[in-house]
């Protein structure tokens, strides 16, 4: 805080230091995806930019799919973050170019999700093993799952069915 | 190249999210009715990744209209004659097999086309066709996969693909059959003349319909009158009134 004596008369009143963007982008970590919660939005890689433009603090998200209808709660809940961090003047761009390819996930985030039990996603275009026993013995029950995200396969070594993050 | 018309640009945005927002809720009909849950579950998230792509495309139209309208007042409270969809996309679901026949005949045009698009000289739809792509190349891969295993199945599965794809073929033609709004985004380096995709499409869904021991319908007669507005099936108001209703019932209604 700025003491307002210190300030000439006439001047604008004075607030409080904004938060550097290092803090801010520390902020979103913390912000759960709401449909895979065990990753947060910067594991994502959905977050492309935090700056400020002159006092407004513009935050730039790209969809993960077109349709996706965690889209709107991603952007309630990091408003709801920043705001509850004191960020008042706040704005939220929407960014379609380049399109979200899950080689922005960051590799804590494949960890993360490998831990929770979903195959992150692989160049090859499917899981190289079992999230719950490792085993290589895969096969793939659809190409879709129960979000646009994710696809279900099975393993045959401990016949456990378990989602796989597609690699886009 | 030639300067951009308004009302041309309009009309081709809105056959673009009018192609994804009919076919989208054709294809959300099937929520909780596929053969299989995975089906069902792939339906789903086909429509959804569809509607998507219509928030964008009608999204972008309301903005180049500039007459305050929303992609949600383009969708809700516009009549048949003023959708721009292709027939082939209106047409009742048919069967399970139907239904993935209709989704490989459109995926595959998607799949060449929005390629294109990504070089527009219109920075919007080639941002728009960037993203849209490659949910598209997912989707053609899962409906020219099903459209082989149901067409190289049974005797039953086969004779039913056989008989989707007769059913389907005369609504091929119009996604070629192209007009006065096709030359002009050509002439502006909007968007090719889709005339120019037929060579690269038959070449596509020869492979894969070859492959489905599936024989292509020797005739090049097509059903038109949708992408232009003129003359949609009946089966378009019926869609409408389903999809429509709340917005109609309720006017202004929101979440």
């Amino acid at each position: 805080m700025v003491n307002p004596q210190q300030h000439s008369p006439g001047a604008p009143p004075v607030r409080a230091a904004l938060p550097d963007v290092a803090q801010v982008w520390t902020w979103l970590h913390a912000v759960p995806d709401p449909e895979i919660p065990v990753i947060s939005l910067t594991d994502l890689g959905i977050i492309r930019d935090v700056a400020y433009e002159d006092d407004n603090l513009v935050v730039t998200v790209t969809p993960t799919y077109s349709g996706c209808p965690a889209t709107s709660i991603i952007n309630l809940d990091i408003e709801t973050a920043l705001r509850g961090h004191g960020v008042d003047s706040l704005e939220l761009r929407r960014q379609l170019s380049p399109a979200w390819t899950t080689d922005w996930l960051t590799d804590e985030g494949r960890e993360k999700l490998e831990k929770y039990g979903i195959a992150p996603p692989q160049p090859a275009g499917g899981p190289d093993k079992c999230p719950q026993c490792g085993s290589q013995h895969v096969e793939k029950m659809s190409q879709f799952g129960s979000t646009p995200c994710k696809a279900q396969w099975r393993c045959t070594a401990c016949l456990e069915p378990f989602d796989y993050f597609k690699c886009i | 190249m030639a300067p951009v018309d308004k009302e041309m640009l309009t009309q081709f945005l809105l056959r673009m999210g009018d192609n994804t927002l009919i076919l989208g809720h054709r294809v959300s009909e099937w929520c909780g009715h596929a053969p299989v849950l995975e089906e069902d579950i792939a339906l789903a998230n086909t429509a959804l990744d569809l509607i998507g792509q219509t928030q964008f495309w009608l999204g972008y139209a309301a903005e180049v209209m500039e007459d305050g309208k929303s992609a949600d007042d383009i969708a809700f409270l516009r009549d048949a004659w003023d959708f721009r969809n292709l027939l082939l996309l209106e047409l009742p679901n048919g069967d399970f097999g139907q239904t993935l026949m209709r989704q490989f005949l459109f995926d595959a045009y998607q799949s060449i086309l929005l390629p294109r698009l990504m070089k527009s000289s219109d920075q919007r739809i080639a941002e728009i066709a960037e993203k849209a792509s490659k949910e598209v190349a997912y989707h053609v891969e899962r409906s020219a996969e099903t459209v082989v295993g149901l067409g190289d199945g049974t005797e039953e599965s086969h004779k039913r693909m056989q008989a989707a794809l007769d059913r389907l073929w005369p609504y091929v033609g119009e996604m070629f059959a192209s007009d006065e709004v096709d030359a002009a985004m050509a002439a502006a380096g909007v968007a090719p003349d889709p005339a120019t995709l037929r060579e690269e499409y038959n070449a596509l869904i020869g492979k894969v319909l070859s492959e489905a021991t599936l024989t292509i319908p020797d005739s090049d007669f097509a059903h038109k009158g949708g992408r232009t507005g003129a003359t949609h099936t009946e089966h378009l108001g019926h869609l409408l009134s389903q999809m429509q209703w709340l917005q109609r019932a309720y006017p202004g209604a929101t979440w």
